[in-house]
């Protein structure tokens, strides 16, 4: 099955390894970012194709080409004076007794001995590493070439943050629906999804405009979804379980605070909502949009020492805010409470938009809903570790725009940098969706367990998202020439090693058949099974 | 056999000019050889041939009206040892003692010739030892035989070429003269 392709002349675990292909073999048919396995004299290695180049044994044969329409001479000189060289970067190993066979495979720690044999991948060494299917593993993908089913441990996926990246246009949307709904299926956690293109609850569309199916409908049962703008919902024909408002006093210093730099407000602004907020308690928004330019008013900000120019900057702001057609000045229901009891019931429920599509909008909902969600969640958390009770459902918000709320200058003050930072300790877990990952906070990013990055070709994201990473440099070779659509290198905590994917297909009936939950089928089948064999 | 060494023996021709070719494989006692160099020349070192016919229609009419000539003149030619056989084994390397004077030379058939040819070892001896005619003339001649030897001629060419790039990989100019002249 394998095929061999060479052997390994030379190599370090830091530059990785290098195999000179056998005449037989064509460069043309190489791939940087497809697997190999190398056959160590004690044990197997497994890599990735970082690069491809051509070596001559004699540099005078480049100085004088040989005449290759003589089919002798290009015969052989092919492999042996002449010939391809590949570069490995080695991942991971499995010895050869059976005890390491059980163990699996580990992290690579050394380099495989000279002239070692090189052979391609094949879909068996392929599963060795990355699993098949199962309860806790979700098909993402096909890796490049081939036909076996890439599956990421979700379980484990859910346990960190984690990041889609990629530039507009390249798929991420489409992967964030497909993780979406694996995290349904596989995963105990239930999301949160604050959907600022209305793309995930009820259908989306694809690239050439046509429609496809999002999560309530494949799975009507387990998604509710929430919106801001009823209208728009109901244009676009999607059933809703919960139109949210926000009242004036559900707003809070620390939210203006993030949106300082789209609210176009000063320093000392945002200052003065702290005063306000002392000074007027839960309506100050209200009393301070209400505050009229009256002496009397001249004279109370004075003494909280807030300046005239600074109140109208405030002011203007605040006005923004309210213009908002989902602020009202008291909300009828809470929407925090709305949405905590969905997810305790297992309930995923995606917040769409509607016409919002707006960044203000955005960033005061999805940090005002997710910072008192992730409060309850604390208390709760914490609650469940003093009376030894069970802890809330792993909770995973997903976020777009990303770089909005986690740039190094506000990721300290929102609630998605403490998520980002503390991990999981409180069951709340964050997916990124960004397609500016410089943008984010170098802090954040470490943090992020498992990044799934389609094509980036700013020099900058790139590095971005791959800080940290180890063998950072061949997997920017990688990421620089994945195509355009549907390919993604995902590399990170959920996987043993990183890995070039062809992103399941979605937006077919069959796909959908594919994802779609059948284990209510199953226990149908189940019972008529039962009852055949009792007639 | 004339002239026996450790790297290569001369014999003289039964027949004036009935000389094996250039490169062809030649066998006395259990040593092999490449032919590498073939003259013709005076018996005796002193006395030059002269120029003759001057009124004789051909070349043939030349001998045919001095018989002597061709007790007069000798054919000699010099092989390079590429292996010998040793209890049944071929072994592609320097025999340990030389061939010994007076033994006979001949010329190897076909099937000999593929046996021999089966390992490409013989290369080195063939490109290492110093002889009087160019490196790549003596390989290429001498591939050229071996091949037509061969059932598959292409194959043949192409794995010896193999070799010798590995051989030579730092004679970039030498291979590329070797793998034109096996044309």
């Amino acid at each position: 099955m394998s095929e061999r392709l060479g052997m390994v002349t030379s190599g370090s675990l830091e530059k990785g390894i290098e195999v000179r292909l056998d005449g037989a073999v064509s460069v043309e048919d190489m791939a940087v970012g497809r697997y190999v396995t190398i056959e160590g004299n004690k044990r197997r290695f497994f890599g990735m194709i970082r690069d491809v180049s051509l070596g001559v044994t004699d540099p005078l044969i480049t100085a004088s080409p040989p005449d290759l329409t003589d089919p002798l001479m290009a015969q052989v000189l092919a492999g042996t004076a002449t010939f391809g060289l590949l570069h490995v970067a080695p991942y991971l190993t499995i010895g050869g007794d059976a005890e390491s066979l059980l163990e699996g495979p580990q992290p690579v720690k050394t380099v495989p001995s000279h002239f070692s044999l090189v052979n391609l991948a094949s879909q068996e060494d392929i599963e060795l590493v990355f699993g098949g299917e199962d309860e806790k593993r979700f098909f993402i993908g096909n890796p490049l070439d081939m036909e076996t089913k890439i599956c990421l441990n979700l379980p484990e996926f859910v346990k960190r943050s984690n990041g889609i990246f990629g530039k507009s246009g390249t798929g991420k949307t489409f992967l964030t629906r497909i993780l979406l709904i694996g995290l349904l299926q596989k995963s105990a956690a239930v999301n949160l999804i604050f959907d600022m293109h209305n793309e995930y609850g009820w259908s989306g569309t694809s690239e050439s405009g046509r429609p496809v199916k999002a999560l309530k409908q494949l799975f009507p049962s387990r998604v509710a979804v929430f919106t801001l703008d009823e209208e728009n919902s109901r244009r676009r024909g999607v059933n809703t379980d919960f139109v949210v408002k926000i009242g004036y006093g559900e707003i809070e210093p620390e939210d203006i605070s993030l949106l300082r730099q789209t609210l176009n407000l000063t320093e000392p602004a945002v200052e003065a909502v702290y005063q306000l907020r002392r000074r007027f308690g839960k309506g100050w928004l209200q009393s301070a949009v209400d505050l009229k330019e009256t002496e009397e008013s001249a004279e109370l900000l004075k003494e909280m020492s807030i300046h005239e120019s600074t109140f109208q900057n405030l002011q203007r702001g605040l006005a923004t805010i309210q213009r908002l057609p989902f602020m009202v000045s008291s909300a009828p229901d809470n929407a925090v409470k709305r949405i905590l009891s969905y997810l305790d019931q297992g309930i995923n429920v995606v917040l769409e938009f509607g016409r919002y599509t707006d960044i203000t909008a955005y960033i005061l909902v999805a940090n005002l809903l997710s910072r008192r969600i992730h409060s309850q969640y604390r208390e709760r958390t914490e609650r469940s570790m003093g009376e030894n009770a069970t802890p809330p459902t792993p909770l995973v918000i997903t976020i777009e725009e990303a770089h909005r709320f986690l740039n190094p200058e506000i990721a300290s003050n929102t609630i998605f940098g403490t998520i980002a930072r503390e991990m999981r300790k409180y069951n709340v877990s964050l997916l990124v969706i960004d397609q500016r990952p410089s943008g984010i906070d170098p802090e954040v990013m470490s943090q992020m367990g498992t990044k799934i990055t389609c094509l980036l070709d700013n020099e900058r994201d790139v590095d971005a998202v791959l800080a940290g990473a180890s063998g950072k440099s061949a997997l920017k070779a990688v990421l620089a020439r994945l195509e355009a659509k549907q390919q993604a290198l995902i590399f990170g905590h959920a996987l043993p090693m990183p890995i070039v994917v062809r992103t399941r297909e979605y937006g077919s009936p069959q796909s959908y058949r594919d994802f779609g939950d059948n284990r209510e089928e199953r226990k149908q089948q189940t019972q008529q099974d039962i009852e055949e064999l009792w007639d | 056999m004339i002239e026996a060494g450790t790297t290569g023996f001369t014999a003289q021709c039964y027949e004036l000019y009935a000389l094996p070719p250039l490169g062809s494989l030649v066998k006395t006692g259990h040593i092999y050889g490449i032919v590498c160099l073939a003259t013709t020349s005076s018996l005796e070192p002193g006395r030059k041939p002269i120029a003759r016919g001057k009124d004789e229609a051909s070349e043939e009419d030349i001998y045919r009206s001095s018989p002597q000539l061709s007790k007069l003149l000798k054919s000699e030619f010099q092989s390079l040892i590429v292996g010998y056989r040793e209890d049944g084994r071929l072994c592609h390397y320097l025999p340990p003692e030389p061939a010994r004077i007076h033994s006979f030379v001949y010329a190897c058939p076909a099937e000999e010739m593929r046996e021999f040819s089966r390992s490409l070892d013989f290369l080195n001896l063939l490109l290492n030892t110093p002889v009087p005619v160019p490196a790549e003339e003596l390989v290429s001649a001498c591939l050229r035989r071996m091949s037509r030897a061969q059932e598959d001629p292409d194959a043949f060419l192409v794995a010896a070429g193999k070799e010798l790039a590995a051989r030579l990989s730092g004679e970039f100019q030498l291979l590329k003269s070797i793998l034109g002249r096996l044309k």
